[in-house]
């Protein structure tokens, strides 16, 4: 089936996330839509997929205009999506959320279990790999829940499948064999959009890319064309795709996690023998798919954990388990957290607010239980201008910045205090790619002011880049700790828990 | 610092995480200290005299001879099972092992036992075990349509506080329809309609214009105490026998069966509105689980927007959901006028309503549990009236509180782990 979207328009008050984009894909056919985060992409498919009314412009199905009121609608008419955010009921079956709005009954009205099993049986068959269908989904590994969504586009016999930045929680290896079925869709005639933001993968499979910056169609691409290339008409300018830094310069301070274990309240074991030093001068990067216990192993070195620490964190000898946050701030550790909206931003707070937000207990901003404004607002305006925020200035709620500003406001605060440790998670998701490359320098210049730094990343690209070392993580334990410069595809297995030969003791 | 790595090891880790158990004293602590003020009050306030159940009535089919036993021996023996039980759950506790279920009733049976039988000691009263039963089915009725009702509506996600509301307007309509017309099943209906209206006003308020769930349903039990009061000392007292009179439902033997000994009387000569409630725990079940309406609306429950991505309606599957949520609860309300008295009063349901929100937790949101639940509690509100029966030396006041008092243990300490639907009481926005 040909999918055809005209001179789409769809408005969120003043902002235009889609502005007149008109893209066309024919069956048999991988087109790319490639763009930042916030480009407009995933707006574009709810248009298309029933989710939002496009406020101008039309979808056509082999060259008929559809006039969609909802995803049932779009599905009816042959769409399917694997969205980004699953969309499984994680405490029901597999065949239960195949069959999910598309239920066949027997007599009585009861559900028919066995026809949806057969279906997912059926359907697995064909791209040669196994699901069990009466397997409940929250049971199971993201990559194989990822495969449900697809089974269960293609149940309704999906002619258009749209894949949302479908590789984000994905292993290499998983990545490689979904490629491998897109592949495969492809050949049965399938017209599929592939939505990404990853170079790599675009020029391995697309047979057409479309670049979107800033919610319209910035133009056409080849799959021939170079990272840089495809990553300039992404940003609107020429950028840099590697970290610029020097050998590492030791100093004499050093992170020591020994044995560090956490478990949660229903005795899964988050956390598992992990043990590492980092040293002043030097990046370690925390590597592995998300979801295998680094969020809780940084929720550990801040002191956030939820569950049961044991084990030991020495930061220059001072054992950190069992303090309080506020007691391991004061020894000097700055963290930027995975979420900066729900842990590292108040939102509806000024950006002044904002930036001394983890320094309200002490002078020089707090005096005697009242704040000091003209400090503060001088701190801000330095900040604001040091780190490169935009801002319409430093009373506007944080909230109504771009990511990217938004998590430099967090960077801010934190590498302004003296710091003795960083532990940074996740810092450049959802930031735009100039974003990202400021982050990056400013996490550099603090490890090469001899600070140890740790920095958290589900992003093999970026464990390479900013790596002094990579320890990788898998179901809560090290796999190993290697140099940055080892190959991708040990990495890659490393991910998926097959250790290398010769890596540090874990 | 590791040198350079070539190729990966073929022994990949273990994929799953690693468990460590969790077993808390919880249950050993609870049943030990259960047991322990079980015997202290044997000890400090010892009775004489025989207990004598009556095991029977006169004109039973099949009538099983009375019982009468040494109250305080029985009880101590009781005990004594009781301590080994609670010695049981710390020697699993030793090996990581919870205690199961079939341990907490035993527990839970014996002491009963030893309560009764302490409490009947020497009275001149015998304690007639068919009514034990069949008062605590008949009263746990209203709490039980109010719990299938909940259940219902937190499964598609919206917690329903006004329950209480329900039943109470549900009563009110029943006893007046049933007055007007002579005709207890005019009332049900009645009740049933008024159950939907409240629904309606939930489901406007917490599903359409997304208010706050709990404070729409604690408006709402307000408000129908309010309306309900008012009409009642307006409109129903001064003309009683016209609108609040009802017929009420005759008691149907059903045949064989309501002549087994105790429980067949207890069970099986009951009103419409109790068959109706035996029947409605299977079938509310089986159209939860096995029909394509119960999987659409537990996915609108767990996930709306994943309900929504494959074409389900979640708000209209809610409203829909709420409506039948609230006949049901009505039905219940209904059994206040039509079958255990024949005119209405004032804030009659006195927090029936609210019983049965803690027997749709305690139920862990599953149909068939909370009817048990919602059992248990009209078993607490039945020995209530036992043992005032039998003049137990226990304050009345503390015998009203009982029923309370199981409801805030079994909610607190006995639910153990508990799952609500994951969106319950979360209204669907979407983004």
């Amino acid at each position: 089936m040909k999918l055809e979207l005209r001179d789409i328009t769809k408005r969120f008050g003043s902002l235009v996330a889609n502005d007149h984009i008109s893209i066309t894909v024919e069956p048999g056919e991988i087109h790319c839509l490639l763009g930042e985060n916030g480009a407009g992409k995933s707006t574009l498919m709810n248009v298309l997929y029933g989710l939002y009314t496009a406020d101008e412009g039309e979808v056509l199905l082999d060259d008929v205009v559809q006039h969609f009121r909802g995803p049932g609608d779009a599905m009816a008419a042959g769409i399917g999506m694997v969205h980004q955010h699953f969309m499984l009921i994680p405490v029901f079956t597999v065949a239960e959320n195949v069959m999910l709005g598309n239920e066949q009954t027997r007599s009585g009205g009861r559900l028919d279990l066995e026809a949806a099993r057969a279906k997912v049986n059926d359907i697995a068959s064909r791209f040669g790999f196994h699901v069990d269908p009466d397997a409940v989904v929250e049971d199971l590994p993201v990559g194989v829940q990822q495969r449900i969504e697809i089974i269960k586009a293609l149940s309704r016999d999906a002619k258009v499948l749209i894949f949302d930045e479908p590789t984000a929680v994905l292993t290499p290896q998983e990545t490689d064999e979904l490629m491998g079925i897109m592949r495969q869709l492809k050949e049965s005639g399938a017209a599929i959009v592939f939505i990404t933001h990853k170079l790599r993968e675009v020029r391995e499979v697309a047979d057409r890319i479309t670049v979107i910056r800033r919610g319209a169609v910035v133009g056409e691409a080849s799959p021939t064309s170079t990272d840089a290339e495809l990553a300039a008409m992404m940003v609107g300018r020429a950028v840099e795709l590697t970290v610029q830094k020097g050998e590492p310069t030791y100093a004499p301070s050093s992170l020591e996690v020994t044995g560090l274990e956490v478990t949660d309240a229903r005795g899964a074991v988050l956390v598992d023998d992990v043990s590492f030093t980092v040293r002043g001068g030097e990046v370690l990067v925390v590597a592995g798919v998300q979801g295998n216990g680094q969020t809780e192993l940084t929720e550990a070195l801040v002191g956030l954990a939820a569950g049961t620490v044991a084990g030991s964190i020495r930061l220059d000898g001072t054992e950190l388990v069992g303090r309080s946050v506020r007691g391991i701030l004061d020894e000097g550790v700055g963290f930027i957290p995975e979420d900066r909206s729900t842990d590292g931003l108040v939102g509806a707070f000024s950006v002044a607010e904002n930036l001394i937000l983890d320094r309200t207990n002490a002078p020089p901003f707090v005096r005697r239980g009242v704040l000091q404004l003209g400090l503060r607002d001088e701190f801000a305006t330095r900040s604001v201008e040091e780190f490169d925020i935009r801002t319409q200035g430093i009373d506007e709620p944080v909230g109504q910045l771009s990511g990217g500003n938004q998590q430099k406001v967090v960077v801010a605060r934190e590498l302004s205090r003296d710091l003795r440790l960083l532990v940074a998670a996740q810092p450049t998701r959802g930031v735009d790619v100039g974003s990202i490359e400021f982050i990056h320098k400013r996490i550099i210049a603090t490890r090469d002011a001899g600070v140890p730094v740790v920095v958290v990343s589900t992003e093999l690209d970026e464990a390479v880049a900013l790596g002094d070392r990579i320890l990788v993580m898998y179901r809560g334990r090290v796999v190993g700790i290697v140099p940055a410069d080892t190959p991708r595809d040990v990495l890659g297995l490393m991910m998926a828990g097959i250790p290398a030969h010769g890596t540090e003791a874990a | 610092m590791s040198t350079a790595v070539e190729t990966p090891s073929s022994a990949p880790m273990s994929t799953d995480l690693r468990r460590v158990a969790v077993v808390s004293a919880k249950s050993a602590i609870a049943y030990t200290a259960v047991t322990a003020a079980m015997a202290l009050l044997l000890l400090l306030v010892p009775r004489d005299g025989d207990v004598r159940y009556r095991m029977g009535a006169e004109g039973d089919a099949v009538r099983l001879p009375d019982v009468a036993l040494p109250g305080m021996a029985v009880a101590w023996v009781c005990v004594a099972i009781a301590a080994l039980v609670s010695v049981a759950a710390w020697a699993l506790l030793r090996v990581q092992r919870k205690p199961s279920v079939w341990l907490g009733i035993l527990l839970g049976v014996v002491l009963l036992v030893a309560f009764l039988s302490w409490s009947g000691a020497g009275s001149q009263q015998d304690l007639p075990v068919t009514r034990l039963v069949g008062g605590a089915v008949l009263l746990s009725v209203p709490i039980l349509f109010g719990a299938l009702g909940g259940v219902i509506g937190e499964r598609a996600g919206v917690v329903n506080i006004a329950i209480e509301s329900q039943l109470l307007l549900g009563a009110f309509a029943a006893a007046i329809t049933g007055s007007l017309t002579d005709s207890p099943v005019a009332g049900l209906v009645a009740a049933i309609v008024a159950g939907m209206l409240v629904a309606v006003v939930l489901g406007v308020f917490t599903i359409t214009y997304k208010v706050d769930q709990v404070i729409v349903g604690v408006v709402l039990n307000v408000l129908v105490v309010g309306l309900t009061s008012f009409f009642y000392s307006e409109v129903l007292v001064p003309n009683a026998e016209r609108l609040n009179d009802t017929e009420r439902f005759k008691p149907i033997a059903i045949p064989v069966l309501s002549d087994v000994p105790i429980f067949g009387p207890a069970l099986f000569r009951q009103s419409l509105l109790v068959y109706l409630a035996y029947l409605a725990v299977p079938v509310v079940w089986f159209a939860l689980y096995r029909t394509r309406w119960g999987l659409r609306l537990r996915a609108v429950g767990e996930h709306p927007q994943a309900a929504d991505t494959v074409g389900i309606k979640v708000e209209l599957t809610r409203y829909r959901a709420l409506l039948i949520a609230g006949g049901v609860v009505g039905l219940g309300g209904a059994f206040y006028t039509v079958v255990s008295v024949s005119s209405f009063g004032k804030e009659m349901t006195a927090g029936a309503g609210f019983i049965a929100l803690a027997a749709v937790i305690f139920g862990k949101w599953d149909p068939v549990r909370a009817a048990m639940a919602a059992l248990l509690f009209g078993f607490a509100a039945n020995l209530k009236d036992m043992l005032s029966l039998v003049g137990a030396p226990v304050p009345s006041q503390f015998m009203l509180m009982l029923p309370y008092v199981v409801t805030l243990f079994a909610v607190a300490g006995l639910v153990g782990k508990s799952r609500a639907p994951a969106a319950d009481g979360e209204p669907y926005i979407k983004e």
